[in-house]
């Protein structure tokens, strides 16, 4: 068996009404489970970026990316790996607000994983961390004992180090806007 | 155009069909599509509606429709249960590459998502099976929308476009203006042909000593038969053609080997694991023709021409994709390559012809037991057809039986349901089919299983006294089931015989001609009567029940193990 390794996919989008479904009906289709899913609009208006997840082999990532493009709606897609790209995620921990008067150990966790108190009431108080999963792993299981009210985490946000191939791509219909 | 100004979205649905040459729908109307009816009956001088008995009737006629005039087929259908049944058409439009533009009328939107009378979301339900869809909830989007749908349904690799359209959209009044789409920013639907790959492939070409082409029904949609032929003649190498492409090549051209695939020509299938160099033109590797991957063509080269950049390496890993419309890279290739023949390596297509035709070939067209056979049928409409006539087919044994023994002279002669195997395709395709090319004969091959999923169609014909002729090749099973079962499953006939009605009497209560054949010496007169009628005709052939379809490459095996008894 071919070995499977994570991979962020970028499709660049219009922004369509039910595109969501088209792209994830294609992982559907071939019983690949998404691990996570981000979109917003991306450096140009009215395209939108979705960051996919997912673990799946080589040849396998190819041919799916080309599913993908296949779509009307979809400009163009990439695939990376964790080496050529810069990623983060970014979790919110809610714990009641006497443990942190309390522990002194939850104050030296937040300090030392340079998260940020969001904001602080006489009942919870919230905390953000944005970095690397071990990262915000790591203060999970710190914070945990104290007990979480609640914990989430978003999906991954990534940049490629190297220059997207599409930039040409948007900067034509940058300039179609223009004329 | 005048009276444009302050009109409704059911009006300017029909005013968008005028402007895309649509002047002829299939469809059945229902509640949520009801003011688009309204306008059909105004515009009905303009745009013909063709009732049939079931959604699942329109679809397949737009598909036939499609499939034998080249144009964009139309199907309409109310929301609910209408735009359900719609389904099985799309899914069998988007798998085998056919042009049609699908319109369902929705619920009004204030009530989209609240369980209306009759609501679907058949957005979310074609979404898998659509090439493209489009839920309109504005007048104003409806020229826009549908100018993007006939667009997208015939550019590119074709493939079904769904509207859906919300009631309140179709009475709103707003001005009409409509401009045809000429292009996408998110969507090239032609990939411009690299040259450097069309001279790998002519190197590849001008180099090989036993060459085989494969093509599909790329040649087919792109138009691209003369190119086509240009090429096979130059190269001189021998052509064989999966159940998509046949008639693209006529029968009876010297270069043309035959059938790939699972009950393909034995000669080709052989041979795909013997040549040096495959040139795959306009097919997409199906597993029904490939059979194990593994063990396809691993001693060849492979040039893969195509339009759609999905296709390359996702069955088969192929030496050079030339990617592009064939219509262009085929010409583009005749250029660069020397005129060849191959006279040896024809010769062993002939000698496995050979051994076909004496193992089976010869019983299923000259048999010597009394019970007729399906290859004999096909071949008495060869002869009174001249074969000049569009064979429709079903799924199952009678298809590939007609696949194989239809002497096509022209293109687009071939109308069947390839990738998905839809039975109860032909009987609604053919009514398509005949009404693209009406001066053309038309003749649907349906088995006794297939002919009762769409039966209620011979209402649509009978009404339309549409001249389409229908052969039903009755062995009272199902016959392809039936075949494995006997092969793989101990004969363990499970749910596959079926006890039929008297077809003829069917046929009679719907006021059509129809007569039965048992015997032999009944046949060619019988297809003789049926071929010159002037009036649809139903034509039900009684063959040997328990007969098999040869030669068969078993379900995972390799193309070279293709088994002739």
């Amino acid at each position: 068996m071919e070995k499977k390794t994570l991979f962020t996919v970028s499709i660049y989008t219009e922004n369509n009404v039910g595109l969501l479904n088209r792209i994830s009906a294609i992982f559907l289709k071939r019983h690949i489970n998404i691990e996570s899913f981000t979109t917003s609009e991306c450096e140009i208006k009215n395209v939108f970026r979705f960051i996919i997840l997912v673990e799946m082999t080589h040849s396998g990532i190819g041919k799916i990316i080309k599913q993908i493009e296949k779509q009307v709606d979809v400009i163009k897609a990439f695939y990376h790996t964790d080496e050529e790209t810069i990623f983060q995620e970014t979790a919110l921990y809610k714990v009641k607000s006497s443990s942190l008067f309390e522990e002194r150990e939850i104050q030296k966790s937040i300090k030392k994983s340079n998260a940020r108190i969001i904001t602080v009431n006489p009942d919870f108080f919230v905390i953000e961390k944005t970095g690397f999963r071990h990262e915000t792993d790591k203060l999970y299981n710190d914070l945990a004992p104290y007990g979480l009210l609640q914990f989430t985490r978003s999906g991954r946000i990534a940049v490629t180090k190297s220059k997207m191939g599409i930039s040409e791509i948007l900067n034509t219909f940058k300039n179609q806007k223009k004329k | 155009m005048k009276n444009n100004k302050n009109i409704s979205g059911a009006e300017a649905v029909i005013k968008s069909l005028i402007k895309e040459n649509a002047d002829l729908v299939f469809g059945y109307p229902g509640g949520a599509i009801m003011p688009v009816y309204d306008e059909l009956f105004k515009f009905q001088d303009k745009v013909h509606h063709v009732l049939t008995r079931h959604e699942q009737g329109a679809v397949h006629a737009a598909q036939g429709y499609a499939r034998s005039s080249g144009r964009v087929g139309v199907a309409i259908a109310t929301s609910g249960p209408g735009a359900t049944n719609l389904v099985t058409g799309i899914a069998d439009a988007q798998i085998d590459s056919t042009p049609i533009v699908c319109i369902t009328g929705q619920v009004s939107a204030h009530l989209l998502g609240s369980d209306a009378f009759q609501e679907t979301d058949i957005i979310g339900i074609s979404m898998p099976v659509t090439k493209w869809s489009y839920q309109i909830t504005k007048a104003s989007e409806v020229p826009v929308a549908i100018a993007k749908a006939f667009y997208i349904a015939k550019s590119g690799r074709p493939g079904p476009v769904l509207i859906d359209i919300t009631k309140n959209a179709q009475f709103e009044m707003f001005d009409f203006n409509y401009k045809k789409c000429i292009g996408i920013r998110s969507y090239s639907p032609i990939p411009k042909i690299d040259k450097n790959k069309i001279l790998d492939a002519a190197k590849l070409i001008n180099a090989a000593k036993k060459p085989l082409i494969v093509s599909g029904q790329g040649v087919i949609l792109a138009n691209a038969e003369k190119e086509f032929k240009s090429f096979v003649e130059k190269s001189g190498i021998p052509a064989a053609w999966t159940i998509l492409g046949a008639s693209a090549l006529p029968t009876s051209h010297e270069l043309n080997v035959g059938m790939v695939g699972m009950h393909g020509n034995y000669g080709p299938n052989i041979l795909t694991n013997q040549c040096d160099l495959l040139i795959a033109i306009g097919m997409r590797f199906d597993d029904r023709v490939t059979g194990d991957t593994n063990s396809y063509a691993k001693q060849a080269k492979i040039i893969h021409l195509e339009i759609d950049p999905a296709e390359i390496d996702k069955n088969i890993i192929v030496d050079v994709p030339v990617l592009g419309d064939c219509k262009e890279s085929l010409s583009m290739l005749s250029k660069n390559i020397k005129t060849k023949s191959y006279k040896n390596w024809l010769k062993t297509f002939d000698d496995l012809m050979k051994k076909e035709f004496n193992k089976v070939i010869k019983n299923d067209l000259a048999p010597k037991k009394k019970g007729l056979t399906m290859g004999e049928s096909i071949i008495a409409i060869n002869k009174f057809t001249k074969g000049k006539a569009i064979i429709v087919s079903d799924v199952g044994q009678h298809q590939m039986v007609a696949c194989r023994y239809a002497n096509f002279i022209e293109s687009r002669s071939n109308i069947t349901s390839g990738g998905l195997g839809t039975m109860g395709f032909a009987l609604p395709a053919a009514i398509g089919a005949k009404m693209g090319a009406p001066k053309r004969e038309v003749v649907a091959v349906i088995g006794d299983g297939g002919f009762q999923m769409t039966i209620q169609e011979l209402g649509t014909i009978f009404q339309l006294q549409l001249p389409v002729k229908i052969v039903i090749l009755n062995n009272d099973f199902l016959g392809m089931v039936r075949q494995w079962q006997e092969m793989f499953f101990d004969k363990r006939y499970a749910s596959t015989e079926m006890v039929n009605p008297d077809f003829v009497s069917i046929a009679k209560a719907y006021f059509l001609d129809s007569e039965k054949v048992e015997n032999r010496s009944d046949l060619e007169p019988a297809v003789k009567r049926m071929v010159e009628s002037k009036k649809p005709y139903v034509l039900e052939i009684c063959v040997e029940k328990e007969a098999n379809v040869f030669p068969m490459i078993p379900s995972g095996a390799s193309v070279s193990d293709i088994r002739l008894e």
